[in-house]
């Protein structure tokens, strides 16, 4: 029975291999569960398309140590063909004329057409397609457990005054409020959403995007800080070094009421079994309704010699394929990154954030993430993350953070 | 006779130049990939390097940023902190173990390997082991509770200001037992004859160890003040694993802070300054010691 | 030349011994417990490490974590385990151990034997390379990589494995045949043996404990890098470190702490082996003259 199967294994092999010797090495950090199945999905679309997949996966820092092997990569010459990227790092490789051109493809397939600018910012470059994005995640949501907030009897917060008092009642009530993972990324991702919530669109635009120190010594700088400190005072002890899917677990369990977290954490709460709207909420941060910071997974795509160009137009084409997107998204807990893909599979969370998006898109509120690399430089958005982890980290006041962060900001640049 | 003459000269002479050119491939190698690199690094550290190596001269600015920036000295004074703290416990305990185990102990053949095999371990292996003990809501603290008592507390490794203690733990953890090999190896070493006209002459234990074993164990310090300093410098992997440079940066040491600027935050030129001044520091350090080492052989 | 003797001629009282076996059994402990806390936790099923008991007993025993780190457990986009990965390590960490110890070996004599103008200076510059940080040679390693066409092959792994630990077993090699008595040199070059001969005959024979610590230090170190094995690897060439750390640091979905103590300890199994089997020696090696710089 093996030899039989094993045979006609062969046999198939045997046949896409000669149909087309091509291959794509795939540089990505979705080592584990429910990312790494969506992505073997990708896989077996392109092996039906005669394409292998070697994977290349390097886990760790949340892809730090992937971009530090494409360095060593690019350096000697032999780069992956298609490396998961996010924001301004391929903005950062394309500068440096390491990424194949892909109109071919868009052209064919009418993305510009469905993917929002704001977006297409991130893959675009000098106006040719650089990388195909696979999905987007935005950062201002925060999870409740809907349990807790019923027994208290505390209504979803819709301002920041009821967020905070939403806080104190679960505070008094014995449990923690938020919960939180003290790491810097996390109090970064935290930040985006009271920044905008504090401040407003103008305000985020203007401090973070486009790194005007009069935005960044703004009283709304100030008040965003004292945000931070408030937050503070509700996580509880233990909060420090902990891992964003041990603080998910926190409000899954009951033990807190509150998680701000991007919508990576969705998936915690799904593969935990709970319902959207019946077990846990999800909203955007008080005060920042309306507006979507985002960050978004992309392929980009090495040029090294052009032999691989058919095999990473495929690729592309199959990561921006309706069903691809949803697919995947469905289970990254993220959104399709083109416009015109059904919601019909997504949950209740999934529909509200996609529909957020496309108004949000559509009303040009839609803003790169300062946390993860969609609104500045890597330089400014890890000296940004030092002012924030180190303030929220109580060592210095919502004044002296603000002063920080303008120096901050002036020395990375 | 001349024929003899000439081919004795052919055979010393050839015994003059094998050996050099049998260490000439390792010399080459070394000169290359790490005086050269060390060259190309100092050559970076004065250019506007980003994520990649980039030519452009920009002077000091790289150095002049570096010594501007809080978190450089937070690094260094960590490392000074930690190597000081690492060094001295790990030969402090390594010595005691070492003479410990010198005394005709039972079971020396079981204790040994168990002292050594952390060294064995990377710290991919053991840093989550650690950051569960060490963890107060799950590890020590947790357990301590569970088993009655209520007002214990080990939460250093949430602590800003403690947690670098716990990187020194984890890294005597790993090291000690490699240093009492080396002391073990050194008592071993030390000719008992002198040991028994000592003791003929009265001297007791104390005064044996003192006067004489501690000071023959000279070179053994040396030795494991060499080892000991090149781990500090290089701890890279212990401190990700256990803190990953946190709580916000209270841990970060010159390694970490290195890899940082150069490959996350795509600031290579000052990654690199970094690089040099570490280089620098270590330099400071070893060519004395091994000046010292060398010459006393002449 | 005094026979060094595994017996001290110090003696010491009975309430002391008992004070030394004391504090050298509560140092076992000390550095058996985190070991003992991986390997309890790896053989406990998900649910009771979810629990959070670390220090407890398995309730349920179980061996699966470990079949699943061997052969199953999601890497990347494969569920092959840490199985495929092991054979390139030790395709990689046998050729580095065997160059660099050999190299060392014939250094060390070079340096002690057959010293020559500047090869004090010689032995301080090798010396001084053990200390540059693997990080800074990362971007022009790779640039002499790709140049050589050894990018991302087992030959280029051994390559930079062997250039990094020549330092260290070139210091070994040296101090140890630095005590070797210079006298059966002479002997042998008035008998008319060459350089080569000297080395295989009288030298190499005597060397077993210090080649055992050479080996054991390369071995250890060689088998534990990451940095190296991510960035100068590609797909067949990947060493099982950067499979362990893809089980372990990845950073969404459930943590499957069980699997990764698990994946943890089958990865260390090698180096744990080799300081068994070979530590006896590695003492006696450090002894016979190796520490006495």
């Amino acid at each position: 029975m093996r030899k039989l199967t094993t045979l006609t294994t062969a046999a198939l092999v045997a046949s896409a291999s000669m149909a087309s010797a091509q291959e794509v090495e795939v540089l990505h950090w979705w080592t584990s569960g429910g990312e790494a199945a969506a992505l073997n999905v990708l896989k077996q679309d392109l092996e039906g398309k005669g394409i292998g997949w070697a994977d290349m996966p390097v886990a760790g820092g949340g892809g730090s140590d992937a971009m530090t092997v494409l360095r060593a990569r690019v350096t000697a010459g032999n780069p992956p063909t298609a490396v998961q990227m996010l924001g301004f790092d391929i903005l950062d490789w394309a500068e440096e004329g390491a990424l194949a051109d892909l109109n071919a493809a868009a052209e064919a397939e009418g993305w510009d057409a469905v993917v929002p600018e704001a977006l297409g910012a991130f893959a675009k470059f000098d106006g040719k397609w650089i990388s195909a994005p696979v999905n987007v995640h935005s950062t201002n949501w925060v999870w409740a457990n809907k349990r807790v907030l019923d027994e208290l009897g505390i209504a979803q917060p819709t301002t920041w005054d009821e967020f905070v008092a939403a806080m104190q009642a679960v505070e008094d009530a014995g449990l923690v409020a938020l919960a939180h993972g003290g790491q810097a990324w996390q109090e970064a991702t935290v930040f985006d959403g009271v920044a905008m919530s504090a401040g407003g669109a103008d305000f985020y635009q203007a401090a973070f995007i486009d790194l005007d120190p009069a935005a960044l010594s703004s009283a709304e700088m100030t008040k965003t800080f004292a945000r931070m400190e408030t937050l503070r005072g509700f996580v509880d002890d233990n909060f420090s070094g902990r891992d964003w899917n041990l603080a998910s677990a926190m409000v899954i369990n009951g033990e807190a009421a509150f998680q701000i977290m991007g919508d990576w954490a969705k998936g915690e709460f799904l593969n935990a079994g709970q319902v959207p709207g019946e077990d846990f909420l999800c909203f955007r941060v008080p005060g920042s309704a309306g507006t979507v910071t985002f960050n978004s997974d992309q392929f980009a795509m090495f040029g090294g010699d052009g032999s691989n160009a058919d095999a990473q137009s495929e690729l592309a084409i199959s990561i921006m394929s309706p069903s691809f997107q949803s697919a995947f998204n469905v289970v990254k807990g993220s959104v399709p990154a083109r416009t015109d893909v059904s919601d019909a599979d997504f949950d209740a969370c999934g529909k509200q954030a996609m529909a957020e998006f496309a108004s949000a898109a559509a009303s040009g509120n839609l803003y790169g993430s300062m946390a993860h690399g969609h609104a500045n430089r890597a330089s400014v958005k890890n000296a940004m993350y030092d002012v924030i982890t180190a303030h929220f980290n109580g060592e210095y006041d919502a004044q002296t953070a603000v002063e920080e962060i303008v120096d901050a900001v002036a020395i990375a640049q | 006779m001349a024929q003899e003459y000439a081919r004795a000269d052919l055979k010393t002479r050839l015994q003059i130049i094998i050996p050099k050119l049998v260490i000439s491939p390792s010399l080459a190698l070394i000169l290359v990939f790490v005086y050269g690199f060390i060259i190309f690094t100092f050559y970076l550290s004065f250019t506007d390097s980003r994520m990649l190596p980039s030519y452009g001269w920009v002077g000091f600015e790289n150095y002049d940023k570096l010594f501007h920036l809080r978190h450089w000295s937070i690094a260094v004074k960590n490392l000074a902190l930690f190597s000081v703290l690492y060094i001295s416990i790990c030969t402090v305990i390594g010595l005691w173990l070492a003479i410990f185990l010198d005394q005709k102990i039972r079971g020396e053949g079981a204790l040994r390997p168990i002292y050594l095999y952390p060294m064995a371990l990377s710290f991919i292996v053991t840093g989550t082991a650690w950051k569960w003990f060490l963890d107060p809501g799950i590890g020590l603290e947790a357990t301590m509770h569970l088993w009655g008592w209520e007002s214990f507390t080990f939460n250093w490794i949430k602590d800003r200001n403690y947690a670098i203690y716990t990187i020194v733990l984890a890294a005597v953890w790993q090291t000690s037992g490699f240093v009492m090999a080396m002391f073990l190896a050194g008592l071993r070493g030390i000719d008992n004859e002198i040991l028994k006209a000592a003791q003929m002459d009265g001297a007791s234990n104390f005064q044996l160890y003192r006067r004489i074993i501690i000071p023959q164990l000279r070179p053994a310090f040396l030795s494991a003040f060499v080892i000991l300093s090149h781990l500090a410098i290089k701890s890279y992997d212990l401190i990700i694993a256990l803190t990953g440079g946190g709580p916000g940066r209270a841990t970060e040491v010159p390694a970490t802070f290195m890899y940082s600027y150069t490959f996350t935050r795509n600031q290579m030129g000052i990654g690199a300054s970094s690089a040099v001044i570490m280089l620098m520091t270590i330099a400071a350090i070893m060519i004395p010691y091994l000046y010292a080492e060398l010459r006393e052989k002449k | 030349m005094s026979v060094a003797t595994t017996d001290t001629a110090i003696s010491t009282a009975k309430a002391t011994r008992v004070l030394i076996y004391l504090v050298l059994l509560l140092f076992a402990l000390f550095y058996l417990l985190p070991f003992v806390i991986m390997v309890l936790n790896s053989l406990k099923p998900l649910d009771e490490i979810r629990g959070g008991k670390m220090m407890a007993l398995p309730e349920t025993w179980t061996i699966q974590p470990w079949l699943s780190a061997w052969s199953t457990a999601q890497i990347g986009v494969e569920p092959t385990g840490l199985k495929p990965y092991f054979l390139n390590s030790i395709k990689m960490v046998v050729p580095a151990v065997t160059i660099s110890t050999i190299l060392g070996a014939l250094n060390g004599y070079v340096l002690t034997k057959w010293s020559f103008k500047g090869s004090t200076i010689l032995f301080g510059l090798m010396l001084f390379a053990c200390f540059i940080p693997f990080q800074i040679v990362l971007i022009p390693m790779a640039k002499m990589l790709g140049l050589l066409g050894m990018a991302g092959s087992t030959n280029g792994l051994v390559m930079v494995h062997v250039v990094y630990g020549l330092g260290f077993t070139t210091l070994y090699f040296r101090n140890y045949y630095q005590v070797f008595p210079t006298e059966l040199i002479r002997a042998a070059q008035i008998d008319g043996a060459g350089f080569f001969r000297i080395f295989w005959r009288i030298l190499l024979p005597s060397s077993g404990p210090i080649i055992v610590v050479s080996v054991i230090w390369q071995f250890t170190n060689i088998w534990n890098d990451f940095l190296f094995g991510a960035s100068f690897a590609d797909l067949d060439s990947q060493p099982m470190t950067v499979a362990l750390n893809n089980l372990v640091s990845s950073s969404t979905g459930i943590k499957e702490y069980n699997v990764h103590f698990a994946g943890a300890i089958i990865a260390a199994l090698p180096t744990l082996l080799v300081y068994i089997v070979a530590g006896r020696y590695f003492v006696r090696g450090l002894m016979a003259g190796s520490v006495k710089g």
